[in-house]
């Protein structure tokens, strides 16, 4: 009797535990190993030590034909955009001005990370189109259109960690939280209270007749 | 007989063509809706409306239902000047509509970096790899094997009143706070996920990277993975939406939105950060010193009144409900403050359950308008201490041009025809 019992109880407990511990062979498995292959397949992305950086290189004059050809519609022929689109070049030392220009060759800290970006996501609309090559090209002419580099200047897996950006120490870790701490006054907390800003004077905000005033 | 069928009759004054005419039938009841003038609306309606005497459409007419086309209004809104297309680009939750803390799916906000992917589910793999003993792929039919939870989060984007930060700019709260939602989700803790690879002793970064045209990648510490990061399917009780990263999405609670990768193809384990584009020419906080703050990951505490509002008309002297709702990346909200003359004085209003870590809380307060001009704000406390800044005193930590991270308190100015404006003080 006992020995039925304790022999219910376990495979009840086991029934329980058995789809997330060790399965028999007959069993669906939950995932799969995937090959070398697969995993390189998406495994595209690259960090500043140039850890995932592929095979390959360029240099700026063979990277102007292929910018002008793919990238200026949007981002302009000097990397200086076209209309609202962003751009890509230029604003070196603006960081501290009332309005900075934050480009790929004014802020960005590592170089890597223009071939990361461009590789998996432009151009807009027809992302990873391009062979590393061109990759490494347009990496390269952007960087020397702002004198980082040379217009010859051979950009490959092993040149592209060493280039130093412009930027390169302009980030500090996060700090907040970064305002007046304490138990916030409730009475009499300021003498007098002045506007300084109306939304409605700036008059950008969308006008959508659809939307009604009242609730 | 139904009311589409011509069978009705019409009320006194419309006759039976002009209902038929369609367009001025509508006409008709949305004047009716709008209310005349106020004697009117005071009365019951001597007339049995039509709802009530004639059947309405069946159940089948609807398979996936709407709001009523009455609520049309309460709709998301793009801001067509601040990009360059609308593929890379963000609209707003019409938070001034809305009520309790859940976010209809399908009015939740939504910001993509390559437009919103349609991905075809049998189509999508999740990817775990890197510094793991054993990495895996999994079909969505596996994720939904394994051991899953509801969590009820929000997802606000860094740059959620970024058009703020310079100034009163846009006159909505729509649109200064709409860049957040907060949903019941559904799914599996990303540590599950990774124990079944088994980390290696060097993981201390891992990498997320959506699906989408733009495989948007960020990088985030092990920590969190392996504390309340999630890996969602589902959304208030249904699969996401294309919109929120059908079929698989991240999310990194109470941290800026972008982290909370959609369309989430892979994971990858390492030992340093990646540096990505989203984290260093976006999403970091530049200050007027030239350097920015890096990894500014988490949402700090943040308020905001939605009634009464810009997209509101208070309309006349007498009792009103102030609605609003307060949140923080950092666990709970435990007080509110209402200001009714610009922050000279605050009084603690009320919160509603349920009040929940990195969800939105609600508030309600009752207020008796006397139809004089009166400047009112919010302002949240959280379970650590912290208290919403004021616009002076995040200027005067970061200056303007840090676009990102702007929870200061918001202002509006009710003045004395009941017209609501977004302004700033000082
Ligand atoms: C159809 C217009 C278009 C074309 C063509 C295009 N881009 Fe872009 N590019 C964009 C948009 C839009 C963004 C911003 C995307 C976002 O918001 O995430 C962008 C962003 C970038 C950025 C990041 C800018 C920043 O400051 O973060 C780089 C670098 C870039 N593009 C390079 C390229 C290159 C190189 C090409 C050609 C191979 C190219 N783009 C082609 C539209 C375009």
């Amino acid at each position: 009797m006992f020995k039925s019992r304790d022999f219910l109880l376990a495979g009840a407990v086991a029934a329980v535990l058995l789809p997330f511990t060790a399965l028999s062979a007959a069993e669906k498995p939950i995932g799969r190993v995937p090959t070398a292959e697969e995993i390189a397949r998406w495994d595209i992305d690259v960090r500043p030590d140039g850890l995932g950086l592929p095979p390959g290189r360029g240099t700026a004059k063979e990277g102007e034909e292929i910018y002008l050809a793919r990238c200026a519609s949007c981002h302009g022929e000097f990397g200086e955009a076209v209309g609202r689109w962003p751009p890509l070049v230029g604003g070196q030392g603006s960081l501290t001005w009332d309005e900075p220009i934050k480009t790929v060759t004014s802020y960005w800290p590592y170089a890597t990370t223009v071939f990361d970006y461009i590789k998996r996501a432009m151009p807009f609309g027809d992302a990873q189109s391009l062979t590393d090559d061109e990759v490494y090209a347009i990496t390269a002419f952007l960087l020397a259109s702002d004198g980082i580099i040379s217009e010859d200047f051979v950009v490959d897996a092993q040149s592209l960690p060493k280039i130093v950006m412009p930027n390169a120490d302009g980030f500090v870790e996060d700090p907040r939280p970064d305002v007046p701490k304490g138990e916030p006054c409730m009475k009499d907390c300021v003498a007098e209270v002045t506007i300084i800003g109306h939304a409605r004077k700036i008059g950008v905000t969308p006008e959508d007749k659809a939307r009604p005033v009242t609730d | 007989m139904t009311k589409e069928d011509g069978g009705r009759r019409g009320r006194a004054g419309l006759d039976r063509r002009s209902l038929l005419g369609g367009a001025a039938g509508v006409g008709g009841t949305l004047l009716a809706a709008a209310g005349g003038a106020r004697a009117e609306e005071a009365a019951i309606p001597a007339e049995l409306p039509e709802w009530s005497r004639y059947l309405g459409p069946g159940v089948d007419d609807e398979p996936y239902g709407k709001p009523s086309k009455y609520e049309a209004h309460v709709i998301r809104r793009n801001v067509e000047w601040l990009t360059a297309s609308t593929e890379s680009s963000v609209n707003f939750t019409p938070l001034p509509w809305l009520n309790g803390i859940i976010t209809p799916n399908g009015v939740f906000f939504e910001r993509h970096h390559g437009g919103r992917a349609e991905i075809d589910p049998t189509k999508h793999r999740l990817l775990i790899h890197g510094l793991v003993e054993k990495p895996l792929v999994y079909t969505m039919e596996d994720i939904k094997r394994l051991p899953c939870e509801d969590r009820i989060w929000f997802l606000e984007c860094a740059a959620n009143g970024g058009m703020e930060w310079r100034g009163a700019q846009l006159n909505g709260c729509q649109y200064v706070r709409g860049m957040i939602g907060c949903a019941q989700w559904t799914g599996v803790r990303l540590k599950t996920l990774l124990e079944r690879s088994g980390l290696k002793p060097n993981a201390k970064w891992v990498l997320a990277e959506g699906a989408d045209a733009s495989a948007l990648t960020r990088s985030f510490p092990i920590e969190k993975a392996l504390d309340d990061a999630f890996v969602a399917y589902a959304q208030n009780g249904e699969a996401l939406r294309p919109g929120q990263g059908y079929p698989l999405r991240l999310i990194l609670p109470g941290w800026e939105a972008n982290m909370s990768v959609k369309w989430l193809r892979r994971i990858e384990v390492g030992d340093a950060p990646w540096y990505t584009r989203w984290e260093t020419s976006k999403y970091t906080d530049l200050l007027p010193s030239g350097k920015a703050y890096k990894f500014t990951w988490v949402q700090e505490a943040n308020s905001v009144i939605t009634w009464p509002a810009p997209e509101h008309k208070v309309d006349g002297p007498g009792q009103y409900m102030i609605r609003g709702l307060a949140w923080s990346g950092r666990g709970r909200i435990v007080r509110v403050d209402l200001t009714f003359d610009g922050g000279k004085n605050w009084v603690t209003a009320p919160l509603q359950e349920p009040i929940l870590p990195k969800a939105l809380t609600r508030f309600y307060y009752p207020w008796r308008w006397d139809g004089s001009s009166v400047i009112i704000a919010s302002r949240a406390i959280d379970e650590t201490g912290y208290v919403q800044p004021t616009i002076t005193q995040l200027r005067n930590a970061r200056g303007r041009n840090s676009i990102y991270h702007n929870n200061a308190i918001i202002t509006w100015l009710v003045n004395s025809s009941g017209e609501v404006e977004n302004v700033q003080v000082a």
